[in-house]
């Protein structure tokens, strides 16, 4: 089991100045999985993901991917999108970023911005239009078309992203993710500020996609019944150090999580034991 | 050496004259964000005023060459620091909270007007006038027969740029006018929850920044003995890059900006050619800022992911 | 409470005028300071070379009135339209037509165009005057590949227009190339210059990106005014060859166009023939921006515009998306450059100075970021409004000045501030310019 890793990150460490956010982490996602990365506030969660897609240049330690074929990519030899592009692992973000001024549609398609770029023969095939990139921008609409019925917004495809409610917001964020078809996807806080109904619905994609697609998931989130029902395996961080690993119930039940949810924050503390019970 | 040592000189001053646009063009950066491209035409209107209000004066029988500087510098300040206050009113301020490019081609507008406003208003013909401070001193004579010198408009206008610095400085560091800028700096929305009377900071910024210039624009009379209506384009765009290359939204920086501007650009006149010496500045912003994006002072932007 | 009202509107009125005749006053004031030596006092220097003044009282006392009458016009415009940002609630009849009206405006500008030749054959001013607004179209269009879709700042693009210009008038002059070899070259060169240009400047942002660009421009004019040996400097190049039709020259020769169609020769048939030869290639501008907006390329352009740190996180090489849009922008600004060039039969540096860059510029932001329509409206605007104030030589530059900061006010968003989307699945629909970003660039 161990052995069917997608995802180890070894011996992480990122510094800003004097700050070390990350300290000597050690953690790792497998393959068609659900991750959860927890901790408090300033825990460094999103330093690590971060790291992971490319946005930061860790100070140390090794980040490698292996893919299904058994190719590895080691990220942190990688810079910005090549992360992306070459070790297929997509992400959201914590203040979900959207093209807002483009369409729903518009933004899946800019997802599937390197294979279209490749079927228009670097644009100039699609300059002259050519029957080839004719029909795999078909097929590219048809995929996003997909995506779109997947998150229930194919009414909405022809609607701005930026006038999209924002729990619709928050799920297009992630289809388009999904539109890059990555072997590792990323989700910073999905869970943030939506009502119980979307966390249920939210709980029930990410599910469906690990189902369905086989895509692993790494995901920091604070919604504990959102964690609780779908990770596999979950991470507990505190002041940049792991404190505890393990399945939702192991966690839940450990001192060490609990007093640090205490300790920052008794509220989230609270959810974590109420989740449980 | 000797003739290494006479260009330091010269570099210097009119890095002083460039530094002092600068913080202009810096000031109002740190606090609305914009490049305030009719700047350089500000200093130029300062250049002007400087000039007719020392004709109406010497016409008038004054002759004591000091007052009539002080008075010089107090009207031209005062007159130019109201052109500041009124191109924001009329132009920047309808659109402060607007799209990004709004204000920018609204500035670049307004300095079109205020370059052919006094193209109109005075003629496009260069404005020459004698000597108003002479003779200096002679700091070095080589056995080769040149001579370093300072003359003494090259003392006012580092003397005067220096006094005017520290009472700007004191200003921002220690004032509430200071800290209110600082503040409307960091955060418009919570210094005006804060009671934080936010136009008017930034209405005051405009306004010294317009003096600072308008100071500059004396300096710059006093130093070359001549205005003309286009001569706000290329000193703003100078300063501008002064600024920039110092780090834009850093005082010191600005200063600093204008002091490496006008060296590079005097020695490169003295060493290579004079032609070039424009393209000589602006090739040495381009190499700073792909080195340094943020300039020699200014704070490295943090990208926020 | 029926009865106080109308007493205390009255009242509101008074103060209204009260305040409205106080604001004239502070105005009065303040000009009255701020002309004070600039106009009340006119400087000239003398037959001696010493510098003469006189007083204008009568000039300066005629602005004070002007602005202290401007200020309560002003004022009572303001009162009668609200505050700024009021909108008007425009009824859905009126809104259709206006809808329809303007889906009709791009397909009736388009044959009007065509058929200005032929409207005005006879004018010739009016199709000088047409072809410089179709220049401008077309350099507007260019610059709107990077501004309008990239959102990266551009303050130097007249650079490329010289780069055009100066390619093929060297090319033609020294080289004896016709205008329809040379014409791609100046595209290419251009376009090489503008990834030049875009590799130190692909890590800038915002308002260092616009001074860098301003910067590169202004370096392009230095250079060009001071390499005598290869551009002649301040005097530049004259004797550019005129185009020809394929080969045919439109001269009255024997081997001319007249000629061998045994018509009269006639000098306005070179003016039609540049007419129809700049409306091709705005045409064609205006064609491949309208097809790389629908391919991934212009859409990747739009999405670095809207949020370039999504961009990288969905694998897109901001690198190269940059250096493309800034080439392609580059490429159409050459090609302008060239037709300009071949036109004029002369250029110098004093064509490419910042005012033509601020001037495209702001026919790009007037229009409507990314507006295709918009920018040729504003260029139509701007130029044929700048012909208006010919007569009034000096106040000219002026009088456009006041017009970008007027505007700017008027309409931040430009005349179009809409987006249309580039590819739907049941309906389009315009995009509101609240939601489309203008990038960081």
């Amino acid at each position: 089991m161990s052995s069917d890793r997608i995802l180890s990150v070894d011996h992480l460490t990122m510094r800003f100045g004097g700050i070390v956010a990350v300290h000597d982490l050690s953690l790792s996602a497998e393959r068609r999985k659900i991750t959860a990365l927890i901790g408090p506030n300033g825990a460094g969660k999103t330093t690590v993901f971060n790291c992971i897609t490319g946005f930061y240049k860790p100070s140390g330690g090794t980040m490698r991917l292996t893919h299904d074929d058994g190719r590895e990519v080691w990220l942190e030899r990688l810079n910005d999108f090549r992360i992306a592009k070459q070790a297929k692992v997509a992400r959201t973000f914590q203040n979900i970023r959207l093209f807002p001024g483009m369409t729903a549609l518009e933004n899946l398609m800019v997802a599937q911005h390197n294979a279209l770029m490749l079927a228009s023969g670097l644009t100039f095939l699609g300059l002259i239009g050519a029957p080839s990139w004719r029909s795999a921008e078909r097929r590219a609409i048809d995929q996003a078309k997909f995506w779109l019925t997947r998150i229930g917004l194919l009414d909405r495809a022809d609607d701005a992203a930026g006038n999209l409610p924002y729990g619709d917001q928050r799920r297009l964020e992630i289809a388009r993710a999904m539109c890059t078809e990555p072997a590792l996807l990323c989700l910073d806080e999905p869970a943030a500020g939506l009502n119980a109904r979307e966390s249920a619905e939210l709980s029930a994609l990410l599910l469906s996609i690990r189902a369905d697609q086989g895509t692993s998931i790494l995901l920091i989130e604070h919604d504990m019944s959102v964690v609780m029902e779908i990770s596999d395996h979950v991470v507990v961080m505190d002041y940049g150090v792991k404190i505890a690993e393990g399945t939702p119930q192991v966690v839940r039940d450990d001192p060490k999580v609990i007093a640090a949810y205490l300790g920052a924050d008794e509220q989230e503390a609270l959810a974590v034991m109420e989740s449980g019970t | 050496m000797d003739y290494f040592a006479q260009q330091l000189i010269n570099g210097f001053v009119l890095g002083s004259i460039y530094g002092l646009i600068a913080i202009g063009y810096t000031m109002v950066y740190g606090i609305v964000g914009m490049i305030n491209f009719a700047h350089g035409d500000i200093f130029m209107i300062g250049g002007f005023i400087a000039l007719i209000s020392f004709l109406v004066l010497v016409s008038f029988g004054l002759t004591a060459v000091p007052l009539i500087l002080l008075i010089v510098l107090l009207v031209s300040m005062a007159i130019t620091a109201l052109y500041g206050w009124t191109v924001e009113r009329i132009a920047y301020r309808p659109l402060r909270h607007s799209f990004r490019l709004a204000p920018m081609l609204s500035a670049i507008g307004m300095s079109f007007v205020l370059s052919n406003y006094s193209q109109i208003a005075q003629g496009a013909r260069v404005k020459p006038v004698p000597p108003i401070i002479t003779g200096g001193y002679t700091l070095h004579a080589s056995s080769g027969g040149f001579v370093v010198q300072l003359s003494n408009v090259q003392v006012v206008v580092v003397i005067t740029t220096v006094v005017l610095l520290a009472i700007f400085t004191w200003l921002v560091a220690r004032t509430r006018l200071g800290r209110d800028m600082r503040a409307c700096e960091q955060d418009q929305t919570m210094a005006a929850l804060l009671g934080v009377d936010v136009d008017r900071t930034i209405s005051m910024t405009f306004v010294i920044g317009a003096a600072l210039a308008a100071v500059a624009g004396m300096m710059y009379l006093l130093y070359y003995g001549l205005v003309d209506f286009f001569m706000g384009f290329v000193a703003g765009i100078k300063a501008f890059t002064a600024a920039v290359l110092g780090g834009i939204g850093s005082l010191p920086g600005a200063m600093l900006g204008g002091l490496a501007i006008g060296l590079i650009e005097t020695l490169w006149s003295a060493y290579f050619s004079v032609e070039y010496k424009d393209v000589a500045a602006f090739s040495i912003l381009i190499v700073v800022l792909i080195f340094l994006p943020t300039g020699l002072l200014g704070r490295p932007e943090v990208e926020k992911v | 409470m029926a009865a106080l009202a109308p007493a205390q509107t009255h009242a509101s009125r008074a103060q209204g005028a009260a305040f409205i005749l106080k604001k004239a006053l502070i105005s009065a004031f303040v000009a009255l300071v701020l002309f004070s030596l600039m106009i009340g006092i006119r400087t000239e220097a003398g037959p001696s070379g010493q510098l003469i003044y006189w007083t204008r009282f009568g000039e300066l006392a005629a602005m004070v009135v002007t602005v202290f009458g401007g200020s309560i016009i002003v004022e009572l415009l303001r009162q009668w339209w609200g505050p700024v940002g009021t909108i008007r609630i425009v009824p859905p009849s009126v809104q259709k037509a206006l809808a329809v009206a303007r889906r009709a405006i791009a397909p009736l500008l388009l044959v009007f165009t065509f058929l200005v030749p032929v409207i005005f054959y006879d004018q010739r001013y009016i199709l000088d005057l047409a072809i410089l607004v179709l220049t401008y179209v077309m350099l507007g269009w260019g610059l709107n590949v990077v501004v309008g879709l990239a959102g990266l700042l551009d303050l130097g693009y007249v650079a490329f227009y010289a780069v055009g210009a100066y390619s093929y008038a060297l090319l033609a002059t020294n080289f004896g190339l016709s205008f329809w070899v040379c014409l791609p070259l100046a595209g290419i060169l251009a376009a090489f210059w503008g990834m030049l240009l875009g590799f130190p400047v692909l890590r800038l942002r915002g308002d260092y990106l616009a001074i860098v660009t301003l910067a590169f421009g202004e370096i392009i004019r230095l250079v060009i005014i001071n390499w005598q040996s290869l551009t002649g400097g301040p005097n530049g190049v004259s004797g550019i060859p005129r185009p020809t039709l394929f080969g045919i020259p439109l001269t009255p020769g024997d081997d001319g166009l007249a000629a061998r169609l045994g018509i009269e020769f006639s000098p306005t048939h070179r003016i039609v023939f540049l007419f129809y030869l700049i409306l091709a290639m705005a045409l064609l501008t205006n064609w491949v921006t309208i097809r790389l907006r629908r391919l991934p390329i212009g859409r990747a352009w739009e999405a670095l515009r809207e949020d370039e740190v999504a961009c990288r996180a969905l694998g897109i090489n901001t690198t190269t998306t940059k250096l493309t849009a800034f080439a392609t922008g580059a490429m159409f600004g050459g090609l302008a450059g060239a037709f300009f060039a071949t036109r004029q039969g002369f250029i110098s540096p004093e064509s490419f100075t910042f005012q033509e860059s601020a001037l495209v510029l702001a026919i790009v932001v007037l229009g409507g970021m990314g507006s295709q329509l918009g920018v040729a409206l504003a260029a139509l605007t701007m130029i044929g409004g700048f012909e208006l104030f010919r007569g009034l030589d000096q106040y000219r530059m002026l009088v456009f000045g006041i017009a970008m900061v007027v505007l700017m006010i008027w309409r931040p968003r430009g005349l179009i501030g809409h987006r249309d989307p580039t590819v739907f699945l049941k309906r389009s629909h315009a995009i509101s310019s609240d939601l489309v970003k203008e990038g960081h660039g």
